[in-house]
């Protein structure tokens, strides 16, 4: 009699032949070379994602989004649900984890240049997938409606109302009208737990699956004899065994760092001393700040918007005009530039934090 | 593809024709889908109370060199009364992103906590990001009760 479980996969082999997929996994290499440790970051990416998707489910089930219900639902969730606290405090470190693991995958990308031909798309998906986590961030932030989100909701929807013509009509579609209202709470709310879900799982299957179907990029300076490793189950291994680090290092964080609640908002009360936005964000207000008042009678905050947002496309549409990498040569220029970024929001973000 | 009377026969113009309607039939439906979804996105204009003036309390209990943020509709407003004793109101939305600004006794100024923002008692800004004045509305002293109303 054969096992089980042996007896199951036969029984869906015979059905939906599996055939194809375990000797796709059985032939699927992994690069192995000095920059191989960057390979990991998107996975953990892809893991913390999977804990937030878990862990917002749960709290849906007591979260109330309003006015009157959301602040209250929270403090009930972190006060007397069984381990609430903890749910809670894990969605909102695993989700500053996120941001700061899709971060650095970007970057890794970015300078192996893993992003050349055949990889655009894989790209292009991967940075649509990075700015709706920023959004996620945004929305979610919102949602307990403490004091320091609504004010931060109130500068980050004005700023949006600051670029020209869009401008307006798009703070009062994030607004749900004039003012950071309730309305705004079921606007962020719906946009958090449905909207952009759902455009990221798109992404992310097209992402996930470009990667399984390509493979890995290898360094442009690889030879032809590059060692490699089995994806399955060597790499897949090394994998897990990471996951469970960074689940680990979420936990400490979670229990030892509970998330504040914080008070709840008022719209009649004064922005509290010592506001500031989640560090993500830091960089882009701190240059804000740089910039004059007026440049030849353009607003600074608009000019800021649009160098913002231009650079941002440009840094998206990458694989297209990086000429260098094209030709063939490993070029130095997407390097500094990728440096400057890199030192750029590094500094800024240490500079505002401290300020 | 075979034509029977050449390129620009009837074959072609009927099959021109079908392109066309097809292809405006599917931008019709298109739209008449998207539509009626991104007219919902916009919210609906609410009718806001008009407020006109609003009571703010009785002058004895406000305190000399004090601030306090007042509901004007739906809107806050920032009562000052100075040193003098004098009363003086403006709009406490930060004329800079929005944020609701404060009185600052130890500096004497009213403080926007969002960007470090300052304005002086008169209302005007004097340092930070803030780009205008904050608004200023009329303060009445009716015996005890203090009352704010929009500057006409
Ligand atoms: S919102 Fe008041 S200073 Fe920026």
């Amino acid at each position: 009699m054969k096992p089980v479980w042996k007896r199951l996969y036969d029984w869906v082999d015979e059905r939906v032949e599996l055939g194809g997929l375990v000797e796709f996994l059985g032939k699927k290499y992994v690069p192995v070379h000095r920059h191989s440790i960057w390979y990991y970051f998107g996975g953990v990416s892809l893991f913390l994602f999977i804990i937030q998707v878990t862990t917002g489910i749960l709290l849906l089930l007591y979260y109330k989004s309003g006015e009157e219900l959301a602040f209250e639902s929270v403090q009930f969730i972190t006060s007397k649900v069984q381990f609430g606290w903890l749910i809670r405090s894990v969605h909102s470190w695993a989700a500053n984890l996120f941001i700061l693991a899709a971060f650095i995958h970007m970057f890794s990308v970015y300078f192996t240049r893993a992003y050349r031909k055949p990889r655009e798309i894989t790209w292009i998906t991967g940075m649509l997938m990075f700015f709706l986590g920023l959004f996620f961030g945004f929305s979610g932030y919102l949602l307990p409606w403490n004091e320091l989100a609504f004010f931060a909701t109130k500068v980050g929807t004005d700023i949006a109302g600051a670029i020209p013509i869009i401008g307006k009509p798009v703070m009062i579609f994030l607004r749900g009208g004039e003012d950071v209202t309730g309305a705004t709470l079921s606007r962020m709310f719906g946009f958090h737990i449905a909207i952009l879900p759902g455009i990221f799982s798109v992404c992310l299957g097209i992402h996930l699956l470009l990667v399984q179907r390509q493979g890995m990029s290898e360094p442009e300076e690889s030879g032809k004899d590059m060692k490699t490793m089995p994806f399955f189950p060597n790499f897949l291994l090394r994998d897990l065994l990471l996951w469970l680090l960074v689940m680990n290092v979420l936990a400490i964080l979670a229990v030892i760092f509970p998330w504040e609640l914080g008070h709840k908002a008022d719209a009649f009360a004064s922005a509290p001393a010592g506001i500031k936005p989640e560090w993500y964000f830091l960089f882009m207000f701190q240059m804000l700040k740089y910039i004059p008042a007026k440049i030849l009678s353009i607003d600074g905050e608009v000019l800021g918007i649009l160098v913002f947002s231009a650079a941002g496309l440009l840094w998206t549409l990458v694989p297209f005009w990086d000429r260098e990498t094209k030709r063939g040569t490993r070029g130095r220029f997407l390097t500094y530039v990728g440096i400057a970024a890199v030192v750029c929001i590094i500094s800024l973000t240490i500079v505002g934090w401290l300020s | 593809m075979t034509s029977e009377v050449g390129p620009t026969g009837p074959k072609e113009n009927r099959r021109d024709f079908l392109k066309y309607f097809l292809g405006g039939g599917v931008v019709a439906w298109l739209g008449a889908v998207l539509y009626p979804i991104l007219a919902f996105l916009i919210p609906p204009k609410q009718g806001e109370v008009e407020v006109t003036s609003v009571k703010a309390g009785k002058l004895g209990e406000i305190e000399k060199e004090s601030g306090t943020i007042v509901r004007f509709g739906n809107k806050p407003v920032i009562l000052i009364r100075n040193s003098s004793g004098e009363c003086v109101a403006f709009s406490a939305t930060c004329t800079h992103l929005d944020c609701t600004v404060q009185y600052r006794k130890d500096l004497g100024v009213i403080w926007c906590a969002c960007h470090n923002g300052r304005y002086d008692l008169k209302g005007q800004n004097i340092s930070g990001p803030p780009p205008r004045p904050l608004d200023e509305y009329r303060v009445i002293i009716q015996g005890e009760d203090v009352l704010i109303s929009k500057k006409v």
